[in-house]
């Protein structure tokens, strides 16, 4: 099986993950899972529910801790390095259960985004309108995911579809050079999720994605390389149309 | 320092360790439970010691007393829960500032049934005076602090291993939703707590009432140690309750002793240090 | 936002011109209920904006307050330096509780920050030698300003004014900021800011100091207005009044809870004329308020319904 050795050099990859591990008490979510992402590649990670897609997400942002493993972006050893220090060399999530600033306008939400890898972050004696360069990028990314009418709504009152756009503006937002989608066009109607992945084949080819998601169509539709995970474990990884035709995958998932 | 100040001083310590741990471990309860910490929960430590003073005076029992201190505090929890906490279930700064606004409340309505002088609760004669252990001299009320606790302690522990009830309540403080998904009655067994931890600080406040006295202010005066208990034992775990009530018993009592003008203060680092390496507490959960 | 300005100057302007038509006791209590709404502005930057509800910001308070006691009454020192003194020292007293308490989240930073807050108190009741203990620091005088003296009610009155009228102006900026911006995102997501690249710890951290010297600043001021410092300026029902302030005038919206303190100061002094009872009323209103009208009432007068936007192609 081709894909998860690894082609060229470790410092030429995006993203590469190996033996990493979680475990929570006696269940093992994560299971030495091996990854090598190449730059500009968009790999699609799918597999049943409680497969430990987003345990793996959120080991591979930061947000959780591995129980053993090694998790290298870009060349750098970021295993025990915070989520904060994941997001400035590059790394951006978006979240499967919406996780926006209710509050705040979408404008404010994006200007969060844009201005996170900033010193600005810390001005505290002119106000976030004096900063008309801040504004024109949020306003751009807002534009890119068609959101740009919103920009003073305020993200409680609008539209899930809406809410799911937000969510990957946010995390383009601060130019990010890998991009972990979590489950993008969750619960969206059909044309909802037709229009999210209209969005998603517009994204800049340059940046590496990683995407969850459950809509199969979509997900083939707009990766290259697939990793299948079952019970925390890889059990195939390769290009698209290898991983379809892998008898072990169409009996677990989607021959089911 | 002899060998006496030592051993009288952390005997003192064990027993202050006892009557903070009948304080703690309600409270660590109703964290686990409910998932918010109760402000009041001093009030009612103060409000148990009032009440027990009345019963004793009135009927010259203390058994009695520390009954009827239980009983009526029990019942004031039962009813702060019922009527007013329920009503903000979920928002847990809500019924955290509510509590605050109870606890106001109480501490005026005892200055204004009780006065502003300090009583004592009379104990009866087989617990007071002293008496000889090894070649040291114990006040005989102590030990029967600690006797308590300990008796507190293992039934809280049988209750929660053995008991039914106690594996709905274990349920309930490891996932409240899973435990009322599987049909326990949540709300139920959160009011059960709540009454049951107000009880228990009633209790230590007839008993601390024997030996520190009630008087207006002791309820905010004992909250920083119920707190600084359960911060270093861990919020929702009874072997926290216990490890934290016998390290501020002992630290407070030495402190004290030795280093008077300094008073919390010597909390406060022991505080900072366990907090610095497990900011959960020793046993606690996030 | 352009609005809450005018609106704060219009007030500012206000109060500058009926001071000193005002009889001397109310003016008094105007000048109580302005040096409150400082500290209370301080306690709103901390759990209006940044989302963490502290139940010991009456240290800060208290020992901006004992900083000038001692310097003021000892040594005979001057208002700069004495305000100078107090603000470093409560600005320093938070930089170090900030390091414990801000590792906390929630439960465990409101057990914390009223647990550090009883330690100043009990600072304050037993050092004996340095505070006095329960007698409390008295004979604080007057300051004077290069030349001025403040003793008279109106003079003070305007120094006070003017001190919270730039703490308002400090504040004001702080939460517009691109920094009060982040405040207000980890408010409303932790989880998401330190997604987006945030070290979220280092901005509550700041927030916490910041509040921290806001907090002894008014303390300062308590000081020279009461003449006395005693345990009870920083006893725990202290926190308590200040987050009823903050709750009542409406929290994240800093003119709220400057509106708080004034109805809470004016509504402890009126009541403390009729009856004792004023911590049974204080909680009744505090458990009113939580009831009723939880987003205080800047918040609830705020509050504009916008149609949700589900007609849109979604």
């Amino acid at each position: 099986m081709r894909g998860s050795r690894v082609r060229g050099r470790l410092t030429d990859l995006a993203l590469h993950l190996d033996g990493v591990s979680r475990a929570f008490g006696g269940l093992q979510a994560v299971d030495g899972v091996a990854l090598a992402v190449h730059p500009g590649e968009r790999r699609a990670l799918i597999g049943p529910n409680g497969a430990g897609k987003t345990t793996l997400f959120n080991l591979i942002s930061g947000a959780l801790p591995p129980s053993s493993g090694r998790i290298v972006l870009f060349g750098r050893d970021v295993t025990s390095a915070p989520a904060h220090q994941r997001a400035a060399l590059g790394l951006a999530r978006t979240f499967q259960i919406t996780n926006l600033f209710p509050d705040l306008t979408v404008l404010e939400n994006c200007l969060l985004a844009v201005q996170a890898h900033s010193p600005v972050r810390f001005s505290m004696f002119r106000p976030v309108g004096g900063y008309p360069a801040l504004l024109e990028r949020a306003r751009t990314a807002l534009g890119r995911l068609e959101l740009g009418s919103l920009g003073d709504a305020v993200v409680r009152n609008l539209s899930h579809g809406e809410q799911r756009q937000l969510e990957i503006a946010l995390a383009l937002a601060g130019r990010p050079r890998v991009l972990l989608l979590d489950e993008p066009t969750a619960g969206l109607s059909p044309a909802e999720s037709r229009l999210m992945a209209g969005l998603l084949r517009r994204l800049d080819p340059a940046i590496t994605v990683l995407m969850i998601e459950h809509d199969m169509d979509i997900a083939l539709e707009l990766s290259d390389m697939v990793t299948v995970l079952h019970y925390g474990r890889v059990i195939a990884d390769g290009p698209r149309e290898q991983v379809k035709a892998d008898p072990q995958v169409r009996e677990i998932y989607l021959g089911a | 320092m002899s060998a006496e100040f030592w051993i009288a001083q952390s005997f003192n310590g064990l027993s202050y360790g006892a009557l903070l741990f009948l304080l703690a471990s309600g409270l660590s309860l109703i964290f686990g439970v409910m998932r918010i910490v109760n402000l009041a929960h001093g009030s009612y430590f103060m409000l148990g010691g009032y009440v027990g003073l009345t019963v004793a005076l009135r009927t010259e029992s203390f058994a009695l007393a520390c009954l009827a201190g239980a009983v009526a505090i029990g019942l004031v929890g039962m009813g702060m829960e019922r009527f007013f906490l329920r009503r903000l279930r979920g928002e847990t700064l809500g019924q955290v500032l509510m509590t605050i606004g109870f606890a106001l409340i109480f501490q005026d309505l005892a200055l204004l049934i009780w006065g502003g002088d300090p009583y004592r609760v009379p104990i009866p004669d087989i617990l007071s005076g002293t008496t000889r252990v090894g070649g040291a001299v114990f006040p005989v009320f102590r030990i029967f602090i600690v006797a308590v606790a300990v008796v507190v302690g293992l039934a809280l522990w049988l209750a929660m291993d053995r008991t039914r009830v106690g594996a709905m309540i274990r349920a309930a403080v490891d996932d409240a939703e899973m435990a009322q998904g599987v049909g326990i009655n949540v709300p139920r067994v959160s009011l059960a707590v709540f009454a049951l931890g107000a009880a228990l600080a009633a209790l230590g406040g007839v008993i601390g009432g024997g030996f520190l006295g009630v008087y207006p202010g002791a309820d905010f005066e004992v909250l920083p140690y119920a707190f600084v208990v359960v911060i270093v034992g861990g919020l929702g775990s009874l072997p926290g309750a216990v490890a934290g009530s016998l390290l501020v018993g002992l630290l407070d009592n030495f402190g004290k002793a030795l280093f008077p003008e300094l008073s919390y203060f010597t909390l406060f680092a022991p505080m900072a240090i366990i907090l610095a390496i497990r900011p959960t507490g020793l046993f606690g959960r996030a | 936002m352009g609005r809450r300005a005018l609106l704060a100057t219009v007030v500012i302007a206000a109060l500058a011109v009926t001071g000193p038509w005002l009889p001397a006791y109310p003016l008094t209590i105007l000048t109580q209920a302005l040096i409150w709404a400082i500290l209370a502005m301080s306690l709103d930057v901390l759990l209006g904006y940044t989302g963490l509800s502290s139940l010991g910001h009456a240290a800060y308070f208290g020992v901006g307050a004992y900083v000038v006691a001692v310097l003021a009454t000892e040594h005979q020192m001057g208002l700069l330096a004495c305000l100078a003194a107090g603000v470093a020292l409560a600005t320093a007293t938070a930089a170090v509780f900030g390091l414990l308490a801000i590792r906390a989240t929630g439960t465990y930073f409101l057990m914390i920050t009223l647990a550090l807050g009883m330690v100043i108190w009990g600072l304050a009741y037993r050092w004996v030698s340095l505070t006095k203990g329960d007698n409390g620091i008295a004979g604080i005088p007057r300051p004077t300003l290069l030349g001025l003296e403040l003793f008279a009610p109106v003079p003070f009155y305007y120094f006070c004014l003017a001190c919270a009228a730039l703490a308002w102006v400090v504040m004001g900026l702080l939460v517009i900021s691109p920094f009060g911006l982040g405040l207000r995102g980890i408010r409303g997501s932790e989880g998401r800011m330190q997604a987006l690249g945030y070290n979220v710890w280092l901005h509550k951290y700041i927030a916490f100091v910041l509040s921290g010297l806001f907090g002894g600043f008014s303390g300062t001021l308590w000081a020279y207005y009461n003449g006395l410092v005693s345990p009870n300026d920083l006893q725990l029902v202290t926190s308590v009044e200040a987050l009823l302030m903050v709750a009542l005038g409406g929290s994240g919206t800093l003119i709220g809870p400057a509106l708080g303190a004034g109805i809470i100061v004016f509504l402890k002094n009126f009541v403390s004329v009729y009856t004792k009872r004023w911590l049974l009323i204080l909680g009744g209103v505090y458990i009113g308020v939580i009831l009723f009208a939880p987003a205080g009432i800047v918040g609830t007068l705020r509050r504009s319904p916008s149609p949700p936007e589900a007609e849109r192609a979604g």
